[in-house]
């Protein structure tokens, strides 16, 4: 267990719902779902949650916490914003579902190979390299996310995606040597560091407050 | 008497029928003095024409012969004459194909609307009003709460005087017990102010109101307009008031917790019911709360809502109450503002009203938990347990509480049912032992009489349903069944105080119309203005009581030996006791047993032979006469067989029509009136009833006449059924032709 | 009509040889047209879109796209910001508003910023979907009146998708059923796919990746759904929509027994050819499903 898991479940012991309204993006929303499950029934990968954003925000309420946070149910989002567009009640649901997400992985409470969550922090990493994504490095790192072997046969599998995408000028394979940049990568990567010592420093008070 | 026939050739009249002909039946058949065509009968011209034959031809019986009554009614509205209409343009042209074929019978079908508009004419006479009593401007108010103070200064503020009684040492009612009420506007601010003290004042300050306390009525006799009401206080006193109009609004008692043990009910003094909460906050003013069992601040409270109601286990109160999730959020409130924790558990949350959502918002906002949850026990052993199913999560699980809050339900302060004393009074007369006992018993459970009414028909207002008192929730739902007494507020049905003050501005209304209209000596609605009331022939009368039961409105009292005494300004002019007389004794100057019964025999009944059936349909005027204009406006095809004549209410309906109707060789006879029972849509509360009641006695007399049953039916309609009632004429037709023409034609 | 200006983000994808790089060469085609001058933002850079989320957090991707704002109002003072792909388009929306009503979003951004020397500054320009720019300054009747080559016999399933239809939407367009993409279709003379059911339904977005059996599953339906309505092609005016919806086929046909074959063009390829473009500056080489429809017009 991470040491902030630890303590936040310390601080937080008897209200997760007040941990959520202090930690996660969007989170003081959570309390004004009424329990209506439009978005349950609105969500593309809804038969894939094991509990769906309705479920999950009482879950919320009814305090547990572990069973939240160690779901893989908001690593099912897909952005597309349906839930936000139909929620009665105006809660950001996608955003919510994201700041879950984004807190278990800073509590290191995400479940192990969780393909979604293995590829958003590639993504992150990738464009924050260089400011820029880098479509072939972060297709290629994401073949081989699950070991050697598997990426062989992934890159196998997506031959044809990526001989076509070459052959219509979509793909350059010339990109695994660099590529696409902004100028000012060191500036953007100190801003980076600028900005997440800021996020950094407001759970630190959380964790005092 | 002299009768003027006018017929229109307008709207395609002449194009489908011969008018000269029309004309000519007037005068032949019809015994029309005078019979005239018109090319536009509505317009100035026309209506000039039947003007100038009233005012210099003597004509004081005027038939229209185009559209139907319920068109041009301020075109054709002459002021001192008998009216009627032959309905040839809905009622024919319309609902008739226009083809060769269909020409004769089509034309048939006029001749006969010409022939019955003549005969009604004959036999109507001119109504006026009674004089029974003159203007009264002022009203009784009977309930001190926010209901009965709203009416009482809506009432003095439109110049009427007021007497406001209230059986408790106090104004207020239930919005003095509060501490806080919801909002009337802007939800989101949370629970405000009652500002009962205001409306005490300005009940108080307005020299109009006078306000009678620890008072209660002791006797009302009398109708509209001419109420006697005897008032008596605690100590004994008494005094008469003499009012035009009376609104009861004598509000709820919270539904018992002590029938409640599996949710903790009577068990633990920290279980309450919502409005026991309230005196704990209003003691507490904005401190924390502390539980009665020990006096110990309450840091987490639990509400648990439809407490005994939204249930159909015995004994339980089945309907929702409308206010106790607003309430139950706005006390949660109360708890988070003192620094304690609430939880609402509910099934469904409703949160009705303009400020409802917002409410519950608010509440939200403050952190109120809301779980969807199924109580299944409230375990009571020193401190509290519930336990519950979640429903979203779809678990057993429990929480743990200071106090619990059961959300009951609201049951009306009304009188004892009247119609169980009525029950009671035929049970002695008819010997019933059983009977009596049960029904003793249970009017021995009944509450006091409220009102004291010396009725016919008992000491109260009928109730509709679980107690409450009538609403037509529709078209009339601040009236009752007694004209010129008006319930207002939660005695009327389950609602909260921005509800109740409106109906009590309603109801204050309604009783300021019901002192005139009695002033006027016409009659409250769905018969607004008619001036006709029952006249009888004491004579003939048997004292058989038909009609002082059976008068949906309890209008008719008997005198010492037992004769009908109408008092005009409790009727609403349905004909319901036209409909019951078993002797025909009783009817109105412009409606009666001979103006059907004259129309109805002056149709030309052709022989056995002709395969032209002939189909009586008696329809009601309030719903299914409309449906048929209507069926008629979208061309909708009825047989050319079919005979329409409306009457006031199926309960109107003598079934000396039906006899004579078979007698006279008709082949079949439909009876449409609105819907009854429990969700009645009928416009006289029991008109329908009474008549699907006697209707159903009528095969004895088909068996007599060798008829087969089927030739007489009745149906509930309504005004949307603009395809089903031509469908059930022309169904008729059918049937006509599968078990053959009635042998009694002459 | 006078040059309008832009102040032009046009995102990763759009790169030289990269996933939508042909979406940007019609686009400029278009702009060519229509006399819209596209000011590209000096060194802009990613905007994390929507799966930067888990990386990334709350401010930190906040930050890329204040930078690219504070980048825009330094160098593109006074223009509205526009962006081809929806996901840049939203992600910098998205910032956008919550720059202006979250003072510590807007504290904690510039104090990121400050290390590079530069500031999300007052009055933030307006961000818009290139879209926005057409139906809103341009108009349909004035793409109309440059259409040359109507696309005549036609019919072309509009697929919105998500991005660019929630959770702000086009101006005047329901959620439920946009009708954008239908007029512009209309407009250039083709027809479309009337109640056209999966118009709004998701692709998958980045899940293509990380859960391509679910994701595909949703493509199937997108495409079956135009196949139903007896659509030649789809138009979409997301980056992301076009790549799941295109070049996923063969793999959808393996695993369903599907014989799936239908171009997935942008609304700007279709406007290219209908302005009377050659093949080449329509971009049509991009698709890998060749549109050979409208290269056949094209010729």
């Amino acid at each position: 267990m991470s040491n902030l898991n630890q303590t936040m479940l310390e601080k937080y012991r008897s209200n997760f719902l007040k941990e959520v309204e202090a930690n996660v993006e969007e989170g003081e929303w959570v309390k004004m779902c009424m329990q209506c499950g439009v978005c349950s029934g609105s969500c593309p990968m809804g038969p894939h949650w094991a509990h769906p954003p309705q479920e999950i925000f009482m879950m919320i309420r009814a305090g547990k916490r572990e069973e939240v946070l160690s779901s893989d149910s908001m690593w099912m989002c897909t952005s597309c914003y349906n839930c936000i567009a139909r929620c009665p009640r105006g809660l950001p649901i996608t955003h919510i579902m994201h700041g879950l997400a984004t807190y278990a992985k800073r509590l290191g409470l995400v479940p192990q190979e969780q393909p979604t969550a293995k590829f958003a922090q590639r993504f992150w990493d990738n464009l924050s390299k260089t400011g820029r994504v880098n479509e072939l490095k972060l297709g290629l790192s994401l073949y081989f996310m699950n070991g050697f072997g598997e990426g062989i046969k992934t890159a196998l599998k997506m031959k044809d995606v990526g001989m076509g995408m070459v052959k219509t000028g979509r793909m350059n394979p010339m990109e695994i040597l660099g590529g696409h940049s902004c100028k000012d990568k060191a500036g953007i990567q100190k801003m980076l560091k600028k900005a997440f010592e800021i996020e950094e420093g407001k759970i630190a008070e959380n964790k005092m407050g | 008497m002299k009768i003027g026939a006018y017929v229109c050739k307008g709207c395609g009249i002449e194009e489908r029928l011969d008018t000269v002909q029309l004309a000519s039946v007037a005068k032949r058949d019809g015994k029309a003095a005078i019979a005239k065509e018109h090319e536009f009968l509505c317009n100035a011209d026309g209506v000039a024409m039947i003007q100038n034959d009233i005012d210099n031809e003597g004509v004081n019986r005027v038939v229209i012969v185009g559209c139907s009554r319920r068109a041009k009614t301020e075109a054709f509205s002459f002021e001192g004459v008998a009216i009627t209409r032959a309905n040839i343009r809905e009622g024919v042209i319309w609902v008739r194909p226009d083809t060769d074929e269909a020409q004769e019978t089509t034309q048939e079908m006029a001749d006969d609307y010409v022939r019955m508009g003549c005969a009604e004419a004959k036999h109507m006479k001119i109504p006026d009003a009674s004089g029974e009593q003159s203007l009264n401007r002022h009203i009784l108010v009977v309930g001190g709460g926010v209901a009965g103070m709203t009416a009482a200064i809506e009432a003095a503020k439109a110049g009427y005087k007021v007497d406001l009684v209230e059986k408790s040492g106090q104004l207020g009612g239930v919005l003095g017990q509060l501490y806080k009420r919801v909002p009337a506007k802007n939800g989101l601010q949370g629970p405000v102010d009652t500002n009962v003290e205001q409306l005490v004042h300005t009940v108080e300050a307005l020299s109009d109101i006078t306000v009678h306390l620890n008072t209660t009525v002791a006797k009302t006799e009398g109708a509209p307009g001419r109420f006697a009401v005897e008032l008596a206080t605690e100590s004994g006193s008494t005094s008469e008031v003499t009012v035009g109009a009376i609104i009861q609004a004598t509000g709820f008692t919270p539904y018992d917790i002590n029938k409640l043990p599996e949710l903790g009910g009577g068990k633990s003094p920290d279980v309450v019911d919502q409005l026991a909460f309230e005196a704990l906050a209003k003691g507490a003013a904005g401190g924390a709360i502390k539980r009665p069992s020990d006096g110990k601040e309450v840091k987490n409270v639990v509400f648990i809502q439809c407490a005994g109601q939204r249930s159909d286990q015995k004994g339980h109160l089945p309907y929702c109450s409308g206010h106790c999730c607003t309430t139950s959020i706005k006390q949660a409130m109360y708890v988070k503002e003192a620094g304690g924790d609430a939880t609402v558990l509910f099934d469904d949350l409703r949160t009705p009203g303009a400020v409802g959502e917002d409410f519950y918002r608010a509440g939200q906002e403050r952190g109120v938990t809301f779980s969807k949850g199924k109580v299944s026990e409230v375990q009571a052993n020193g401190s509290l347990k519930v336990n519950f199913t979640d429903l979203i999560l779809g678990e057993e699980t429990a929480a743990e509480a200071d106090m619990v809050v059961l959300a009951t339900g609201m049951v009306p302060n009304s009188g004892p049912d009247p119609y169980a004393q009525l029950e009671l009074e035929q049970a002695k007369a008819d010997g019933n032992t059983d009977r009596v006992a049960t029904l003793e018993a249970s009017l021995a459970d009944a509450p006091a009489s409220i009102l004291n009414l010396d009725y016919r028909q008992g000491t109260d207002v009928p109730h509709l349903k679980h107690g409450f008192t009538d609403s037509h929730f529709i078209c009339f739902p601040y009236e009752t069944r007694r004209t010129g007494i008006y319930t207002a507020g939660p005695v009327r049905r389950p609602m909260d105080i921005g509800q109740a003050t409106e109906d009590a501005v309603g109801a204050a209304l309604k009783a300021i119309q019901a002192c005139e209209n009695a002033a006027l000596g016409q009659a409250a609605h769905p018969r607004s203005g008619d001036l006709s009331f029952p006249k009888f022939r004491k004579e003939g009368c048997t004292q058989c009581k038909r009609c002082t039961v059976e008068c949906p409105f309890g209008a008719i009292n008997e005198d010492e030996q037992r004769y009908p005494q109408f008092n005009e300004s409790r009727c609403r002019r349905c004909g319901t006791c036209m409909g019951a007389c078993p002797v025909r004794v009783i009817s109105f100057d412009n409606y009666s047993v001979d103006t059907v019964g004259q129309q109805l025999k002056a149709v030309d009944i052709p022989d056995e032979f002709s395969e032209k059936p002939r189909l009586l349909i008696l329809a009601c005027e309030n719903d299914a006469y409309p449906a048929l204009d209507m069926a008629g406006m979208t061309h909708q095809e009825i047989s050319a067989f079919a005979r329409i004549i409306p009457v006031r209410c199926l309960g109107s309906v003598n079934t000396i029509w039906v006899t004579d109707a078979l007698n006279s060789g008709y082949d079949g006879v439909v009876l449409m009136g609105c819907q009854k029972g429990d969700n009645y849509q009928c416009h006289f509360v029991k008109g329908s009833e009474m008549a699907h009641y006697r209707m159903s006695k009528i095969d004895d007399t088909l068996s007599q006449l060798n008829l087969e049953k089927e030739r007489v039916q009745t149906f509930e309609v309504s005004i949307t059924d603009i395809q089903r009632i031509p469908k059930i004429i022309n169904d008729m037709e059918t049937l006509i032709g599968e078990i053959g023409m009635s042998p009694f034609k002459f | 009509m006078a040059k309008r200006e832009y102040s032009f983000y046009p995102g990763c994808s759009s790169q030289s040889k990269a996933s939508s790089a042909n979406y940007l060469k019609s686009t400029k085609t278009i702009c060519e047209e229509l006399d819209i001058q596209l000011n590209e933002i000096p060194d802009w850079n990613c905007c994390a879109a929507s799966i930067g989320y888990a990386g990334g957090g709350e401010l930190p991707r906040m930050t890329l796209s204040a930078r690219n704002i504070a980048l825009s109002q330094k160098h593109n003072a006074g223009q509205d910001i526009v962006a081809t792909c929806a996901a840049c388009w939203l992600a910098t929306r998205e910032t956008k508003e919550r720059l202006e009503h979250d003072a510590s979003i807007l504290d904690g951004a510039n104090q990121a910023l400050g290390e590079i020397g530069i500031k999300v500054e007052s009055d933030i320009p307006k961000t818009r979907h290139m879209v926005e720019v057409l139906i809103e300054d341009i108009g349909y009747e004035a793409i109309g009146s440059k259409v040359k080559r109507p696309l005549d016999g036609l019919k072309i399933a509009g697929y919105v998708g998500c991005q660019t239809n929630r959770p702000f939407g086009i101006d005047g367009e329901s959620f439920e059923n946009p009708r954008y993409l239908d007029k512009m279709v209309e407009t250039l003379g083709a027809t479309p796919v009337e109640k056209y059911d999966k118009k709004v339904s998701c692709c998958g977005g980045a899940l293509m990746f990380s859960e391509p059996e679910k994701s595909q599953a949703l493509v199937k339906d997108i495409i079956e759904a135009a196949y139903d309505g007896g659509a030649d092609m789809i138009v979409t005016p997301c980056p992301v929509c076009q790549m799941n919806v295109e070049v996923y086929q063969g793999h959808i046909n393996k695993t369903y027994g599907t014989k799936f074959n239908i171009p997935v063009v942008y609304y700007s390829t279709l406007m290219s050819v209908a302005f009377g473009r050659s093949a080449k500056e329509a971009a049509l080489e991009g698709q890998m499903i060749r549109a050979k429809k409208l290269e056949d017009l094209a010729k």
